[in-house]
């Protein structure tokens, strides 16, 4: 499974990318998408909508089953990937690029540390 | 929990195993969209080693079947099958099937896994002394061979045993039936081994090019065909004729049938409810079982879906559910509610491809 170094994981599979003006961009592993497969729909946060860390913030979508995503930081959301509304298929294909779902302005960028690491995601997944 | 005969093989397979109806089975392999295109466009094998098959012989087997069952046994020469189903007194279903007539009061039935020790039971109950009811679910391993190449597949695997006609039944040898039958609505057919040969049957139909495909394709490829799932689609409170399956009960038969007389009242009095085919009209999430349907307004609830699925052929949102018939009618326009929102949805035909 691909777990990039440059990212912070949380226990419910989700990435987030953290960037120096103190937004994050968030997604799902590769772990995650492979679990899932055939993602078909996804339902996205408002623009302008706050989130604590750990909220259901996304529904994800498979021919199976529903499940909810999981923001792992608290904020408010301020963009999200629109295109995949309409065509879901780079969650499965790209997750950590063209797959990604919400950027979320941090609340509290402390909470970031409380996130794990890759290696510490890779030994979760191990 | 229950393993397959093909247990070691799911694994090796990368399937992904969940629980079904006391069993542990594939739900996907490589993924349900996948599996299910092969099966429309190619040939697909499932595991359906959790069903049931139960043997009825002994003399006045065919016509005791006639008194627990709907539709026509003695319609049936050997080797010929038939879809029927098993009612309590009221008209609901405890089970529907394939009986097969292999000879003169010699019968086998594929049971919904599910329902094995209750259809067990009530065959020993309602059958008379001389007549002989053998469970031997637990003696076989099946697998369900489906989809347009499927008589190209048998031809490289087994050339010197020709499959049988369609719904038809084949015992070439002891260790062997072969059913022309299956729940997608493809050409395909049902392979019963003793358990301990089913893992060769599946290496060799899995070299011959048939994709591995799990129970969730198996679910979207009779979804898409309309065709009923018990326990979803039909339970013990709705009867064959609301389900649509009228033409598989004979309310003709000389001296009836379990549930015949609640139903001959249902027919002339009209069923109040039927079984609908439901389509989104728009993009939206999945239906899914349980889902809320509304009329067309949101306004009132009228009913939940027995099933629902993304149709991989449609790419669109299909279901089915029991409904007022003032809601039945083909082109009524209805609201599906997912997560407290309204998607509009409206009554087709079935099949829905």
């Amino acid at each position: 499974m691909n777990v990039p170094d440059d990212l912070r994981y949380s226990e419910s599979h989700e990435w987030l990318r953290l960037s120096d003006d103190g937004t994050g961009v968030m997604g799902i592993s590769d772990h995650a998408q492979a679990e899932l497969t055939d993602v078909v729909y996804l339902e996205l946060p408002e623009i302008g909508r706050s989130v604590a860390k750990g909220e259901a913030i996304a529904v994800i979508e498979s021919v199976k089953a529903a499940n909810d995503i999981f923001s792992p930081v608290s904020g408010e959301v301020v963009e999200v990937n629109e295109g995949l509304a309409e065509a879901p298929e780079p969650v499965n294909e790209d997750p950590y690029g063209a797959g990604w779902m919400i950027k979320i302005k941090l609340s509290d960028p402390a909470e970031v540390d409380s996130l794990l690491n890759a290696e510490s995601y890779r030994e979760r997944l191990a | 929990m229950k393993q397959s005969p093909l247990h070691q093989r799911h694994l090796e397979e990368g399937g992904k195993l969940v629980p079904f109806a006391g069993w542990e089975m594939p739900i996907q392999y490589a993924g349900i969209v996948a599996e299910h295109n092969a099966v429309r466009d190619a040939v697909g094998v499932f595991d359906i080693s959790h069903m049931g098959e139960i043997l009825v012989s002994g003399e006045g087997a065919e016509e005791g079947l006639n008194r627990v069952l709907t539709n026509q046994v003695s319609r049936l020469s050997d080797g010929e099958g038939q879809y029927t189903l098993m009612l309590q007194e009221n008209g609901g279903v405890i089970d529907d099937l394939i009986l097969y007539r292999l000879a003169e009061d010699s019968f086998f039935l594929v049971v919904n896994a599910s329902r094995v020790e209750e259809d067990y039971e009530w065959l020993t109950k309602h059958l008379g002394g001389d007549i002989e009811v053998r469970n031997e679910s637990d003696a076989w391993g099946a697998l369900a061979v489906q989809g347009p190449g499927t008589g190209d597949l048998w031809e490289k695997i087994s050339p010197s045993v020709s499959l049988p006609e369609r719904n038809g039944i084949l015992r070439p040898r002891e260790d062997l039936i072969l059913c022309r039958t299956g729940y997608t609505g493809e050409d395909g057919f049902e392979l019963f081994a003793p358990a301990a040969q089913i893992e060769s049957w599946w290496d060799r139909i899995r070299e011959a090019g048939a994709t591995a495909c799990g129970l969730g394709a198996r679910d979207t490829l009779r979804l898409e065909k309309g065709y009923p799932l018990n326990g979803n689609d039909l339970d013990r409170i709705h009867t064959p004729l609301e389900a649509g399956l009228g033409f598989f009960v004979d309310l003709e038969k000389d001296g009836g049938f379990i549930g015949s007389e609640k139903l001959i009242e249902q027919k002339a009095s009209g069923p109040t409810h039927r079984l609908v085919a439901l389509r989104m009209t728009k993009k939206g999430p999945p239906p899914r079982h349980g889902y809320e349907v509304r009329d067309e307004t949101g306004e009132i609830s009228i009913g939940t879906l027995s099933s629902g699925s993304l149709s991989p052929i449609l790419g669109q949102g299909i279901g089915m559910a029991y409904l007022e018939t003032r809601y039945a009618k083909v082109g009524t326009s209805l609201s599906l509610m997912i997560r407290d929102r309204r998607y509009p949805i409206e009554v087709i035909k079935k099949p829905f491809c």
